[in-house]
């Protein structure tokens, strides 16, 4: 099989498992089965999020091959200006359709979002490896700081939008209801997000990627990952790239951020701090750098665990942490690799890559 | 060695007064000239005075013993460095100021002394980097599907195969280029820079690692593709048969400065050159 | 002008605590090449060795600081072996993953061995020292001038370290080129160990000047802003140099207090990091850090 039709195949197949997935969540939902807990069945949209975050961050580190560390500030910025569009759209409009509040609020996070990628990428992407992990997360850092400054108002009359940055000592005066106000968050926001919405974007979000990476486009941005200075010689524009797959993953980072901003009753800015970003970036390592599939699993595994821990109680982000750095010993170090796939061979046989390689 | 490899038959002739070029380029724009070429890193002059002209399907050769600066020369050349001094002309524009993509697209392609390929990558989507910018779509049609996606596609998968060919590889189309033997390597390499579509194809030591039997057929090669696609290759070796073998105009380099220039009668009999390989003592003594 | 004084020299004095935790990453990071995420949370465990040494055994602080250095040193070395070492070939991303699974393991047995309410303690009251100046008047506290005077201490005896000893030379061969280093007949796990130890003991410092000078609330994640900060103040000055460390450290610190003072406290964290980013995208490699140049 050709690497394409192969890519094609890994494509089509997850999307179906993902179909798969979400039509059996569904059934649960609409028959009210027992394995469809409450707890879980709240998770759903912010699985949906997850996810779309892993995916994301999995184009800008795995595909792109740039530590970042500031993915969740992009989601907080698509989170915040979907609730303060669609906070607009319904007290200062009284636009009463949610799909439609959502799809504008949605498109605005993505534009924000996207732009500010654009914005922060171009100095940032000049410079490498920790130095850029340390950058972003710095820009991230500054995102949650600046948006616990925000204060927004709706007027429900005239349907008017206040914004001002609480700069000194005194709370911004703005008249009209309260959208989000300074450091206590955003709140009574219309909780649009539904479970079929989420499913859309990942689905969405799954598209973008995979056909981003198996193309033209995608193709270079992985050339200059593996060998940057092969590919300047073979005429890519390097920051060209780099630069689509910042913000292709900030503007998805955005979409995600208003499918979690708009499922919530209330949000602050402090919970897309750099620790957010870290753990999304766990997904993303855990899962596999640069396998997408992988992204899904373990966002989604990642997401419930704690919840099924909940039975240990205290223990449980202990039980987390040991898990974690068990994983990444027992995947990376070389004697357990070794051990890992002289068990594959024994049971499986060796692979068709293993095979190739013994024959040339 | 057979007469076509050796190309003995070709009659190098001046240009423009201080160089020469094979006697069928004279008259055409060259694809390479280099006037007064140099670069300093801190106080230390690693090329100095560099000047060479190479006509449009001429094979030149780089030679020189170790640390040279024939790799910095092909720096220079791909505006990995800016020199210092002097100009670098390909096809007649001056390439001050442009950067290594820039240069590539004006028509210089280059193989790296350390291989440098995309190695998580295949052996095919190698290639089509290197069509890269004759095959064209944008990031929308890929994301999108466009029609103009499965078209381009097909082409660079068309045009992939045609290059892989010219080595005997298509069936290696669909392995990662880093899990290549060596050899393999080079000559993907050199497919890849050939994908670009240059007027000047750069080899960096294109037989370093080879054996006596791919070396023969990597010259054979070598000819071949400058034959078939009508470029010039300029080419980096230590191996002297390949060199004195298919190499027309030859310039020879010792502390940055070039010591000779000439055929490669002219080279394998020129004192100096002899001096720079071997030793003054040795030299004599010989 | 006395505010501004004032302001500057809180700013040294807190950029000088961010400088000794800077040496900790700087020297980890330059050394085993990568970045030890879990280095704040020893600086936290080291405030509550120090916090239960002075409070629940009543010993004087001259006994906990010490103390606190010997548990750092133990623990970092732990995790150095048990959880980095095992790594040594694996990618930095995976040695980032270990490390972050490591701040989380320490965070949350921190919360279940001492809870989570916050606490306190004080090892230094000397008292203030008023200062004049024309009309005005303000207090320099002896703690943050001390801290000041231990850090700069550090400072000279870790530059004499690596400079003339022998282990502090093979620090540095491992630090240029672990191969080459072990050709040498270096042992390259020995050094990173001494290296982790040198960094903990640091941290063991940092962390009972932290709560006990500059009064911050112990809890079990005391220990990841001031990391973070520190982080940053090692890239500031050039990630693996000694004096970057500590001139990053105290720019920093500096800053932060400056922009707290006479912009707003709120957007304190923000500016700061808006100049690192500044810093970064001018002089990619920090203020001391050597370039890199990639051959081709």
């Amino acid at each position: 099989m050709t690497t394409s039709k192969k890519n094609t195949l890994i494509t089509l197949v997850t999307l179906a498992v993902v179909t798969v997935v979400f039509l059996i969540c569904q059934v649960g939902i609409n028959t009210g089965a027992p394995w469809m807990t409450s707890t879980l069945k709240g998770q759903l949209v912010n699985i949906c999020a997850w996810i779309m975050m892993a995916v994301s961050l999995n184009l800008v580190v795995g595909i792109s091959g740039e530590l970042s560390l500031g993915h969740a500030g992009f989601m907080s910025v698509g989170a915040f200006t979907a609730i303060i569009i669609a906070s607009w759209l319904k007290r200062g409009k009284g636009m009463d359709s949610s799909w439609l509040r959502f799809v504008i609020s949605a498109v605005a996070a993505v534009g924000i979002s996207g732009l500010l990628g654009f914005l922060i990428g171009i100095p940032v992407l000049r410079l490498r490896g920790d130095y850029l992990a340390i950058v972003t997360l710095a820009f991230g850092q500054i995102i949650s700081n600046v948006i616990r400054l925000l204060y927004v108002t709706v007027e429900t009359d005239t349907g008017a939008l206040h914004m001002a940055l609480k700069l000194g000592t005194g709370t911004p005066k703005l008249s009209g209801k309260d959208v989000i106000k300074g450091a206590q968050g955003a709140m009574r926001m219309p909780q649009d997000s539904t479970f079929v919405i989420g499913f859309i974007l990942v689905i969405i979000t799954l598209i973008v990627v995979f056909n981003l990476t198996n193309s033209r486009s995608g193709r270079a941005i992985k050339a200059i990952r593996d060998n940057r200075i092969a590919a300047e010689a073979m005429g890519l524009k390097v920051t060209k790239y780099k630069l689509m797959a910042f913000v292709t993953g900030s503007a998805l980072a955005g979409l995600a951020g208003a499918l979690y901003g708009l499922n919530q009753s209330s949000l602050q800015a402090g919970f897309f701090e750099y620790t957010k970003s870290i753990e999304v970036l766990v997904y993303v390592v855990l899962g596999g750098i640069g396998t997408v599939p992988g992204s899904i699993v373990s966002a989604t595994a990642l997401t419930i665990l704690p919840e099924v821990l909940r039975a240990f109680s205290e223990y449980r982000m202990l039980i987390y942490a040991v898990f974690l750095i068990l994983v990444m010993i027992l995947t990376n170090n070389p004697h357990t690799r070794m051990f890992f796939r002289s068990l594959r061979t024994r049971i499986f046989g060796r692979t068709d890559e293993e095979k190739r390689r013994d024959r040339l | 060695m057979s007469e076509v490899k050796r190309r003995s038959n070709t009659r190098m002739v001046p240009f423009p007064s201080d160089a020469i070029v094979p006697e069928r380029d004279l008259g055409k724009t060259p694809v390479l000239e280099a006037r007064h070429l140099g670069i300093q890193f801190g106080g230390l002059k690693a090329v100095d005075d560099f000047n060479l002209t190479v006509g449009p399907t001429e094979i030149a050769g780089l030679i020189g013993p170790n640390g040279a600066g024939k790799t910095t020369v092909f720096n220079l050349l791909t505006k990995v460095y800016e020199p210092t001094s002097g100009t670098v002309l390909i096809n007649g524009h001056d390439t001050k100021g442009l950067d290594v993509a820039h240069t590539c697209r004006l028509g210089v392609a280059r193989t790296f002394q350390n291989i440098r390929l995309f190695d998580k990558m295949t052996v095919e989507e190698n290639i089509r980097i290197g069509l890269h910018n004759s095959i064209e779509y944008g990031m929308f049609t890929g994301i999108l599907r466009l029609p103009g996606y499965w078209k381009k596609e097909k082409q660079q998968h068309e045009e992939a195969m045609r290059l892989l060919k010219i080595f005997n590889m298509q069936d290696m189309a669909d392995v990662r280029s880093g899990s290549l033997p060596y050899g393999a390597q080079r000559r993907l390499e050199i497919l890849r820079a050939l994908a670009t579509g240059p007027r000047l194809l750069l080899l960096d030591e294109p037989a370093a690692g080879m054996n006596p039997k791919e070396t023969e057929d990597l010259m054979e090669t070598i000819v071949r593709i400058r034959d078939d696609f009508q470029i010039a290759v300029m080419l980096i070796e230590h191996d002297m048969r390949l060199v004195m073998g298919i190499c027309e105009g030859i310039c020879v380099l010792n502390f940055g400065q070039v010591i000779a220039k000439g055929t490669a009668e002219e080279i394998q009999n020129n004192p100096v050159v002899i001096e720079a390989y071997l030793g003054k003592g040795k030299g004599e003594a010989k | 002008m006395a505010q501004f004084l004032e302001a500057l020299i809180n700013g040294i004095s807190l950029g000088s605590l961010y400088a000794i935790i800077a040496l900790g990453y700087s020297m980890v990071y330059g050394i085993a090449k990568m970045l030890n995420f879990a280095h704040g949370d020893v600086i936290m465990v080291g405030g509550y060795i120090v916090f239960i040494v002075l409070n629940n055994m009543g010993m004087p602080a001259a006994l906990a600081i010490p103390a606190a250095m010997l548990v750092c040193v133990a623990l970092g070395i732990t995790i150095e072996g048990l959880a980095y070492r095992p790594l040594r070939q694996a990618t930095s991303l995976a040695v980032l993953i270990t490390a972050i699974g490591v701040s989380y393991f320490l965070q949350n047995a921190a919360q279940l061995i001492w809870g989570a309410n916050p606490r306190f303690f004080t090892i230094m009251n000397y008292g203030n020292i008023p200062v004049s100046l024309g009309k005005d008047q303000f207090n320099i506290s002896v703690g943050k001038l001390c801290s000041v005077g231990v850090s700069v201490v550090i400072m000279l005896g870790l530059s004499f370290f690596t400079g003339k000893t022998k282990m502090g030379k093979s620090m540095r061969a491992v630090s240029e080129d672990r191969g080459a280093a072990e050709l040498m007949g270096i042992n390259v796990n020995r050094t990173i160990a001494l290296t982790f130890a040198i960094g903990s003991a640091l941290a063991g410092v940092a962390g009972a000047m932290l709560v006990g000078v500059y009064g911050v609330q112990l809890s079990p994640t005391t220990g990841a802003m001031p990391g973070i900060k520190a982080f940053t103040a090692a890239v500031f000055g050039g990630i693996g140099s000694i004096p970057g460390a500590m001139i990053g450290g105290i720019l920093i610190g500096v800053i932060e207090i400056l922009v707290g003072t006479f912009i707003s406290t709120d957007l304190k964290d923000a500016l700061t990091f808006a100049v690192l980013i500044i810093m970064l995208v001018v002089k990619p490699t920090g203020l001391l850090g050597k370039p890199i140049r990639e051959k081709v």
